[in-house]
């Protein structure tokens, strides 16, 4: 103990102490503050830039899931649309059946109709022409009667075969 | 803009240290100190033993070296410093007046003379009386000499400021990340940051001891790493350094104790059991508590002194065994010792630097814990 006090020097723990707290001051303006606040600075640009990517990778995932969802809904829209019209397209198409089959029973039985009006006209006439043929060949019947009997009946068959109905 | 001339200005002061050192020559002093056969016959062990002595002690010059010529005289080269005393005022003189103790220098009306280290006033004739222990009675002035452990500490805080500035401009320079020299510094500083500041005092207040911590760390890293160059500077292992640092850690961490902490001292039991049964254990306890405050600082200073000086000692007679074995087994042996030490000492001067700050983290965080007894 007492050569430790023999070797304490006074001046140079004044030196000592002097030159210390001159340099705790110096550097802690110079040199601590600004390198811690740096360090802080950048440790919290890091930080901000990871939490920030993870917001990103999460809004990047809600937005992925987002896609996902539009997108099927797009798809049975899509197919609903489909469904749709092709619904639609068979309801025309079968419309445009029926429409069709609907006219064409309405031509067909006014065709009927004019046939049948036709043929009742046609029949009427023929009954005229028939009756009017009938009263000719009677008439030249008789006449032919008249002359031969032979000569009638063949008349009769030449009649009927040019009188083909 | 106010940077630059700062920078400036301490480039060109650093530039005036040096130019200062250089200008004075490097001084070979002869002196008349003969040696005599018998001290030849002492033997060398004595020799060494001195001159250990010598280099633990700070000097008044920055000595390189010193030889011994043909006519026996003694040659000491190296760069005298300014010896500062102030003696009915303030005396400056070179070192070299002192002439390593051999001659007494005369500055004005009064005569000094270096007696085992220390400087005496003395007569023209440069006597010492002595007491009867063989203590010279002499007056010694007050003495602000620049000795050699002055220079080196100034060398040292130039290197740090310097060093640390240039570090934290290169942060505003490149963005955040450290250029150069800085890239190695950095992790030292974060660890000191997240290590040995952040656990120890605890997230709240750790900032305002980070100064303290990282100056005090690398002071003494540098010096003791200083001390293992052939310079041979033993500043750290001086115990007027070692109090000083450790005078500013026991400032500190009583300054900046709270109410919680000197209530730990003067109150350790708290509200544990009734003021009657606490008082007759407070006789002791307080007493103890209170001699800790002293104590922890107190360890901090022979802790890093007598390592210091401890590894000095070691290496330095490893180096001497070298001249007193003086044969081809024992010389190369003890320079494989000496070199082993020498790597263990560049260990040791970090891990002096990191219990010293470690511990003064430790005392800070004491200081400055808060939480109910």
């Amino acid at each position: 103990m007492e050569k430790l006090l023999e070797e304490f020097s006074l001046g140079l723990f004044v030196w000592q102490s002097l030159l210390f707290i001159g340099l705790l001051l110096l550097l802690g303006k110079f040199a601590w503050k600004p390198i811690l606040s740096a360090v802080e600075e950048r440790e919290n640009t890091i930080k901000d830039a990871l939490s920030s990517a993870e917001k990103a990778k999460e809004e990047m995932q809600a937005v992925q899931a987002d896609n996902k969802r539009i997108l099927q809904e797009a798809r049975a829209e899509k197919e609903a649309l489909l469904a749709d019209a092709k619904k639609t397209a068979t309801d025309m198409v079968n419309q445009a059946k029926d429409n069709a089959q609907a006219e064409a029973e309405k031509i067909m039985q006014q065709a009927q109709e004019a046939i049948q009006a036709e043929k009742e006209e046609a029949l009427k006439e023929l009954k005229t022409q028939v009756a009017d043929l009938s009263l000719d060949i009677a008439k030249k019947v008789l006449e032919e009667e008249l002359t031969d009997q032979k000569k009638q009946t063949a008349l009769v068959e030449k009649l009927l075969k040019a009188s083909k109905i | 803009m106010k940077n630059s001339y700062a920078r400036r200005f301490f480039k060109a002061a650093s530039l005036g240290l040096i130019l200062f050192f250089s200008i004075i020559p490097l001084q070979a002093s002869p002196t008349s100190k003969s040696v005599t056969e018998e001290d030849k016959g002492s033997s060398k062990k004595e020799e060494i033993k001195a001159y250990i002595k010598h280099h633990l002690q700070d000097s008044y010059d920055f000595s390189l070296f010193s030889y011994t010529s043909a006519d026996g005289k003694h040659h000491y080269v190296g760069i005298p410093l300014p010896v500062i005393l102030w003696d009915e005022g303030l005396q400056i003189f070179s070192s070299s007046k002192l002439h390593h103790g051999d001659a007494v220098a005369q500055v004005g009306q009064n005569y000094y003379k270096l007696y085992h280290g220390k400087i005496y006033k003395t007569d023209a004739a440069g006597t010492i009386q002595y007491d009867a222990d063989h203590h010279p009675t002499n007056t010694k002035p007050f003495d602000l000499s620049i000795t050699k452990g002055v220079v080196s500490m100034i060398a040292t805080c130039l290197l740090m400021f310097f060093l640390f500035r240039s570090l934290a401009q290169s942060y505003s320079k490149n963005r955040g990340i450290p250029t150069g020299v800085g890239r190695f510094f950095e992790p030292i500083v974060l660890y000191i940051r997240d290590d040995i500041a952040r656990p120890n005092i605890g997230e709240k207040h750790y900032q305002k001891y980070m100064g303290f911590l990282l100056t005090v760390f690398f002071f003494i890293w540098f010096l003791n790493i200083f001390g293992l160059t052939p310079l041979g500077i033993n500043v750290t292992g001086n115990i007027a350094v070692t109090f000083g640092l450790a005078l500013l850690t026991f400032l500190i961490t009583n300054l900046t104790g709270t109410k919680d902490y000197w209530l730990h001292i003067f109150d350790p039991l708290g509200n544990s059991m009734p003021w009657i049964a606490k008082a007759p254990l407070y006789v002791i306890l307080i007493p103890i508590e209170v001699l800790g405050i002293f104590i922890k600082p107190f360890s901090l200073l022979i802790r890093l002194y007598a390592n210091m000086q401890a590894g000095h000692i070691v290496l330095m007679s490893l180096i001497g065994l070298m001249f007193i074995f003086k044969n081809w087994i024992g010389s190369p042996l003890s320079f494989g010792l000496a070199f082993a030490i020498s790597l263990i000492e560049v260990l040791v001067a970090l891990l002096q630097a990191y219990i010293f700050t470690m511990l003064s983290a430790l005392y800070f965080g004491f200081a400055s814990e808060e939480h109910e007894h």
